[in-house]
């Protein structure tokens, strides 16, 4: 299912199963009990990235990938790579003391401590955060204007 | 059997590889900006099952704002895409070769 994101030719259906696998990140996000980033990844991501995505897919009107031989040497540097992840991963998860899984208990109301977080010790961020978006809007104007004879 | 840290951070770990392998693998601009993306969103699985399982809401945090600095990097880069694909009319990173316009 996320397999198919980086694997298949169309790239429509690449940008299909990555709006999946980002619902699923958000179910993931519940299941850790992060309810408004749940909400804002769907939100956010789901909703606004990726039908940018769809929008300059279909702007850009390609075509499939032909069929490709993929590089010998770019697959097995590729697959090398992931076994070095991999094995980094397993070691560190063997390393790890046997902590009681369970947490302590949940953090009620987590959205209410979040935004008390967001707006006293993040405050700066916060701000910043609002600045970079203004710089983007600005940039992505101006890089997209048509040339003026 | 219950969820541990472990497992979330195993799912993290392959999805980033899997953004990875399809970073370096294709061919196509646009496929690999969105594999790129999948590796944001495995950052983020990684700091919230963290912040969960410490009990810290310091790294929810920081997925809110990392959340809203890839949307903003998203598209900022894919006006580039567009300007790009505007000069050169291909969207294969084999025909980018050079950085002429």
């Amino acid at each position: 299912m996320v397999v198919a994101n980086p694997f298949s030719r169309n790239p429509v259906t690449s940008a299909m199963f990555l709006v999946l696998t980002i619902v699923s990140m958000a179910g993931l996000f519940v299941l850790l009990h992060a309810f408004f980033l749940a909400a804002v990844q769907i939100l956010v991501y789901a909703g606004a990235v990726m039908v940018l995505f769809l929008f300059v897919i279909m702007l850009l009107d390609l075509k499939e990938e032909e069929q490709r031989r993929i590089k010998t040497a770019g697959a097995v540097l590729g697959i090398a790579t992931v076994g070095l992840i991999y094995t980094a991963l397993v070691r560190a998860f063997r390393s790890l003391p046997t902590v009681a899984e369970a947490p302590s208990p949940p953090l009620e109301g987590a959205t209410g401590a979040l935004g008390k977080l967001l707006f006293t010790d993040y405050l700066l961020p916060f701000e910043m955060v609002s600045v970079l978006l203004l710089v983007g809007m600005v940039g992505v104007i101006l890089l997209s204007k048509k040339e003026v004879k | 059997m219950s969820a541990g840290l472990g497992h979330y951070l195993i799912v993290s770990g392959l999805l980033f590889s899997l953004g990875l392998l399809g970073v370096l693998l294709r061919r196509n601009l646009l496929v690999m900006y969105m594999s790129l993306e999948l590796m944001l969103n495995a950052g983020n699985l990684a700091l919230v099952s963290f912040s969960r399982f410490n009990n810290n809401l310091n790294g929810q945090v920081m997925v809110f704002f990392i959340i809203t600095v890839a949307a903003a990097e998203v598209a900022v880069g894919l006006a580039l895409i567009l300007a790009l694909y505007r000069k050169r009319q291909v969207a294969h990173v084999e025909e980018l070769t050079s950085m002429k316009l």
